[in-house]
């Protein structure tokens, strides 16, 4: 069994072509289409942030690409294998960072590591040699000896990702590496992910935080339904949305009816409305503000915040799936699955694991 | 072979590494069947008329296997813990054998349904059990209890994969080995009870165990149990393993 040489990829093999190629791969829980034929592609070293609503289908994407789950039709190739015809070489290439931190609660952070190391053929000397690099690479050094229970949020995140790392992998998924993290905790561990990448290796990240995907990603791909509805750099994305944005905040719900209106010959497409805030692309930059606040005052709306920007992803999500990217992802981070869309035109029946 | 040998080793480590580390479950070892074993013998056991024998005497056989078949549970609660933190994902993502998560759980309840019965064996002795078979008959029912314990850890292993919390998996195993466990001849003597339990007692497996638990360590007289027992324990386990398996390579695939 040559499992132990493994544990270190080679870095010369399937360095051409892409890193992830996927072609047309479907797969359906019941009646309900979670993936319906997506093609992707990440080049080797990048990083692809894939975007969705939740439902859409991402986490079930990844667990194909990890697996974990088989395709109904449709190819998909990691490293240069197919992810079920050589799906046990190709787990000895890949790493995986789950929704949540999958950890041993009971385990210290040390005998997590060695535990995983092991499990790909490591024998326990080598095996706990990378446990404790790893450690010492994210900051764990200390707590190494304690059992994960008494982790916080961003060090178990960080042990999940270093348990992803234990075989240098050479194409890591994280899927919403940062959700329920706080701020720091999530800036620390995308200047991880950045260093990993600095490594060599190809990252596909899922995620609903857009600021994320806007720092992280050399490239991005929206699915919604189970398709990919967008691709391309976040700066294209933000150029299909348009030119700069408006947006203003009402003193009052009510009033969003008669700002629309009163905005309506300023703007070049319908406005966006999330609660009290109205956003739309504006025809002309100068003078926009001075324009607005003029027009809302006519009308009799009080306007209690005005801005003009450039677009953000945000914008760019809730133009391409009609509803903005945070939603419950409290629920999300506490059971792991991908709840249904919950809100709006786009509200489906619930699917179940995997999304 | 060799690998789902070595992934099982691994991992029946890593369940009894963090056992000590789980206050509540080593209680249910230890304290619960000795909780038991007291209540049996002082409080129902002068109601109890079994022949000839002392009541200890009837009653530590049946309660060690009793507390043997449901070792398992260690087995259903981290299982079921395991498939729903995420841990299964991890395990499934890496290059390991697939049925080393379960035989790594199953192998590591020997280890504790060992220290059960020496447990319950020591508190036996102490309220008057007395061992009355040669030294190899003793071992020969140390070694079927653990079989016996193995194979009801597979029923636990599919429990916990297809129960939906750690509590009802708990509840599950409890409310179809509970009863299981009682009407046979465990606790009384099989005649005791209304015919219809008694036919049912008869062939109930739990009785063939315990009868031959009673025929290794007391010495009565010891009929086709012992061979059946084996019989009864490898069949169980030659259905659930196989089923827990199957369910443990889609337990998160849909």
């Amino acid at each position: 069994m040559a499992r132990a040489a493994q544990i270190s990829a080679d870095p010369s093999a399937g360095a051409a072509g892409p890193a992830i190629a996927v072609r047309g791969v479907a797969k359906s829980f019941g009646s309900v289409r979670a993936l319906d034929g997506v093609d992707l592609d990440v080049a080797t070293g990048t990083v692809l942030g894939l975007l969705g609503p939740n439902g859409a289908g991402k986490t079930t994407l990844v667990r194909v690409l990890t697996t974990l789950l088989e395709p109904d039709s449709g190819t998909a190739t990691v490293a240069g294998l197919d992810v079920v015809r050589d799906a046990g070489a190709l787990r000895h290439r890949i790493g995986l960072a789950g929704q949540y931190a999958a950890v041993d609660e009971d385990l210290t952070g040390m005998e997590n590591l060695t535990m995983v190391g092991r499990l790909y053929g490591a024998a326990r000397s080598d095996a706990r040699r990378r446990a404790a690099e790893l450690l010492e690479r994210f900051d764990l050094v200390d707590a190494g000896d304690r059992v994960t229970s008494t982790y916080s949020g961003g060090m178990r995140r960080r042990l999940d990702l270093a348990a992803a790392l234990v075989a240098r992998p050479r194409v890591v998924f994280l899927d919403e590496p940062t959700t329920g993290l706080d701020p720091r905790s999530r800036i620390a561990l995308w200047e991880t992910i950045e260093g990993l990448v600095a490594d060599g290796a190809t990252v596909l990240l899922t995620t609903q935080y857009l600021d994320e995907a806007d720092r992280l990603a050399d490239s991005i791909t929206v699915i919604d339904h189970g398709r990919v509805i967008a691709q391309g750099t976040a700066d294209e994305l933000k150029d299909r949305v348009g030119g700069e944005r408006l947006e203003v905040t009402l003193e009052r719900e009510d009033d969003v009816a008669a700002a629309t209106r009163a905005l309506e010959t300023m703007v070049s497409e319908e406005p966006a409305v999330r609660g009290r805030t109205v956003g739309a692309p504006v025809r002309s930059r100068s003078g926009a503000i001075a324009e607005a606040v003029r027009r809302l005052t006519e009308a009799g709306v009080g306007v209690d915040d005005i801005d003009l920007r450039r677009p953000t992803l945000d914008d760019v999500f809730l133009a391409l799936t009609g509803h903005a990217a945070e939603e419950r992802r409290e629920d999300d981070a506490a059971d792991g699955i991908e709840p249904p869309a919950t809100r709006g035109r786009r509200g489906r029946a619930r699917r179940g694991r995997g999304g | 072979m060799r690998r789902l040998l070595s992934d099982t080793l691994i991992l029946a480590e890593r369940n009894l590494v963090r056992l000590p580390r789980k206050p509540e479950l080593l209680l249910a070892f230890t304290v619960q069947p000795i909780m038991f074993v007291l209540l049996f013998r002082y409080v129902f056991g002068g109601a109890i008329r079994t022949g000839g024998l002392a009541y200890v005497e009837y009653l530590i056989p049946g309660m060690v296997v009793q507390s043997i078949a449901f070792g398992g549970f260690v087995t259903a609660l981290g299982l079921n813990e395991d498939v729903h933190k995420g841990l299964v994902d991890r395990f499934r993502s890496l290059p390991m054998a697939r049925a080393a998560v379960l035989a790594g759980r199953t192998l590591a309840d020997v280890v504790t349904n060992f220290l059960s019965i020496w447990v319950l064996v020591l508190t036996g002795l102490v309220i008057g059990f007395s061992f009355n078979a040669p030294a190899s008959h003793v071992v020969a029912g140390v070694a079927l209890l653990l079989l016996i314990g193995f194979a009801f850890s597979w029923v636990f292993a599919l429990v916990g994969l297809v129960a939906s919390t750690p509590e009802s998996a708990n509840s599950v195993g409890f409310i179809a080995i509970f009863p299981l466990t009682f009407i046979s001849s465990a606790f009384v003597p099989v005649a005791s009870m209304p015919a219809a339990l008694r036919a049912f007692a008869d062939v109930n497996p739990f009785t063939i165990f315990v009868d031959a638990m009673r025929s290794l360590w007391i010495g009565t007289p010891a009929g086709n149990y012992v061979w059946g027992a084996v019989a009864w324990a490898l069949a169980i386990m030659l259905v659930f393993a196989p089923l827990a398996v199957a369910r443990y390579r889609r337990a998160t695939g849909s």
